[in-house]
């Protein structure tokens, strides 16, 4: 069995909103066994916010899509809020993400044929809101990202930080429990990058929001609250 | 809904070009099916119209070839027939010089009475009857040319020459008639004295075209034709009688397998444009795989994107359809004009209209079904790491 490194900070159970219990994720490549994840334990409190590091394939992706519930663990169990997700059906789970988790991707992942107020609707058509409330919602989103102004530009005609403010725009848009983002600055300049993190940094301390972001970039880990280190699929450390 | 709808017209049209191709293919597959079933629609409708108590006797030849005209009487001495009427093809050709119309010569009186469902009031019968000159038209034509009764109509004939060498006859219109209850005779006809035609003929005075004989028992029919066809059997110009029906079925038989060609044609047309929609579909589903991955992501579940594939498929021969559909009716009404002369009641029916959308609907979910399921399928995991 692995150390631990949350173990020794977990918080109680009641304000506890990530749960995972020796989970292990296997994939098969080209006939051989890869084994990405290893009896990991982790708890995350409500309301931390959190940097997943570590080398390539040392299974950082794969754990946030596991939380996320993108993804189901080989073996162990996943809970999020008391509920476990690993148990859930493919179409449970996707409502279960629609109602409490936000993505937050590298490559922004617009919707090229879709204005960035309909690209942040998206996860709205599926609620059963009005028009009227479900374009409130997007233009409280959008103000909050600082673009209501670009609403109904597409996002070939936004700027790289630009898009990913529509993508966090769409991530929070349905009050997700958990805002997952995955290398989130990845993709932008520094400038662009800093705005990025200072406005998942309020989203953390103004709104409360419980936020695990992967990372390479050490600059980009400092901005959270905690880092998690990853190697080879087990925890290895963590620092402040 | 309205989002819905909108977000599936935003995905077909991301590429114009390939969108206005693929519905170009299925509006112009759906503008064959539709002439294709007006052309089968009127066919059977003619066959329709025709009466069960009339006989029609033409040449054993062809129906081009003249008969005596001395066969009217004797056709009317034969057992088991009650009246006898002849008919010559006049090939009318109306003032503008091009479009041709039915026009018929024949005995008045004899033609009221073998079609009693040809209606005009007593006055303009008496008067008909009284012109030698006189004519009466159908509805579609006097609507079409403008004719009222009273006016004087020059028509020339294709086939014949005056006696002066002209090839243009007046002829005074004395009723527009009605066709009520049988509905055997077509509305779109000129039908005019065949003395005045006979005897101001240059050539083949004394002939007709045809003869339609009435039984006095339809269910002898068959009995009554054989007796007519041997009374000129072995003569310089034997006759081949048939029901009205089988002459009308027999006359457009040839267009009958020309539309059984037609419909392989189109079908063949209908499944090359099931591929062609279906590759469509897949190759904008296979350029949206990252797509489907976010969606699926956002918490779309497999079966909301099997709805959005088959909705665009769906949407693309409706449009696509409706397109080709809309095509059609313009055409045929523009064609009912030419074609009116042989096909009385050319047009987009009934049975058209509802067999067209059912034909869209099931090409679009058939054609959507497998690149619906290959979304659907889709690992998310797996979709997102293609698109990065």
């Amino acid at each position: 069995m692995q150390d631990n490194v949350a173990h020794p900070d977990a918080p109680q159970a009641t304000d506890r909103v990530v749960q995972l219990r020796g989970v292990t994720k296997l994939y098969t490549r080209g006939g051989e066994v890869v084994r990405v994840l290893e009896m990991l334990d982790l708890d995350l409190p409500r309301g931390d916010f959190v940097a997943l590091m570590g080398p390539s394939g040392s299974g950082k992706t794969t754990l946030l899509n596991l939380i996320g519930g993108l993804d189901r663990p080989t073996e162990g169990s996943i809970e999020v809020d008391g509920l476990a997700i690993d148990r859930l059906s493919s179409a449970a789970l996707g409502r279960w993400r629609a109602d409490h988790v936000g993505f937050v991707f590298q490559m922004y992942n617009l919707l090229p044929v879709l204005s960035a107020e309909r690209n942040v609707e998206l996860p709205l058509l599926l609620t059963k809101l009005s028009r009227r409330e479900r374009l409130q919602r997007v233009h409280t989103a959008l103000a909050l990202v600082g673009l209501e102004d670009r609403a109904r530009h597409r996002p070939r005609e936004l700027s790289g930080g630009q898009e990913q403010r529509v993508g966090i725009a769409r991530a929070i848009v349905t009050d997700p429990t958990l805002l997952l983002c995955d290398e989130p600055t990845g993709d932008l300049d520094r400038k662009s990058g800093d705005e990025i993190l200072d406005l998942l940094r309020a989203l953390n301390q103004e709104f409360g929001k419980t936020i695990i972001m992967v990372t390479h970039d050490p600059r980009a880990a400092e901005r959270a609250n905690r880092t998690l280190h990853l190697d080879k699929g087990r925890l290895e450390r963590q620092t402040h | 809904m309205a989002s819905w709808l909108s977000l599936v017209w935003a995905n077909l049209a991301r590429r114009k070009l390939r969108l206005f191709f693929t519905l170009a293919s299925i509006a112009v597959a759906f503008l064959m099916f539709g002439l294709l079933e007006a052309l089968r629609g009127s066919l059977a409708g003619s066959v329709s119209l025709a009466g069960a108590d009339r006989l029609i006797t033409m040449s054993k030849i062809s129906i081009i070839q003249p008969l005596p005209r001395s066969y009217l009487e004797k056709a009317r001495g034969v057992a088991g027939v009650e009246a006898v009427a002849s008919f010559n093809w006049f090939g009318g050709v109306v003032k503008d010089g091009r479009t041709q119309i039915p026009v018929y010569a024949t005995e008045p009186a004899k033609f009221l009475a073998m079609y009693p469902e040809v209606k005009i009031s007593a006055a303009e019968t008496t008067a008909w009857l009284n012109d030698r000159q006189g004519a009466i038209v159908g509805p579609l034509l006097a609507n079409e040319y403008g004719w009222q009764v009273g006016d004087k109509v020059p028509l020339r004939s294709t086939i014949y020459r005056q006696e002066n060498g002209a090839d243009t006859w007046e002829f005074n219109i004395h009723a527009i008639y009605d066709v009520i209850g049988g509905a055997g005779w077509d509305k779109g006809s000129v039908v005019f004295d065949y003395d005045y035609f006979n005897e101001s003929l240059q050539f083949g005075r004394n002939s007709i075209g045809w003869l339609v004989v009435k039984v006095a028992d339809p269910r002898e029919a068959e009995q009554v034709s054989h007796r007519v066809d041997a009374l000129f059997a072995n003569s310089s110009a034997e006759t081949k009688t048939a029901t009205e029906r089988a002459f009308i079925k027999q006359a457009t038989e040839q267009v009958g397998n020309i539309g059984a060609l037609l419909i392989s044609v189109v079908s063949a047309v209908f499944f090359t444009m099931l591929l062609v929609t279906a590759n469509t579909i897949a190759q904008s589903v296979h350029e949206r795989t990252n797509e489907f991955g976010v969606m699926k992501t956002l918490g779309f579940t497999d079966r909301s994107l099997l709805a959005l594939v088959v909705s665009e498929s769906l949407l693309l021969t409706l449009v696509g359809g409706a397109i080709g559909m809309a095509l059609a009716y313009v055409a045929a009404q523009a064609l009912a004009t030419t074609v009116k002369q042989f096909l009385p009641v050319f047009g987009i029916g009934l049975r058209t209209v509802v067999v067209a959308p059912l034909l869209m609907v099931a090409m679009g979910l058939i054609a959507g079904a497998w690149p619906a399921a290959i979304a659907m399928r889709l690992r998310i995991t797996d979709a997102l790491r293609r698109g990065a």
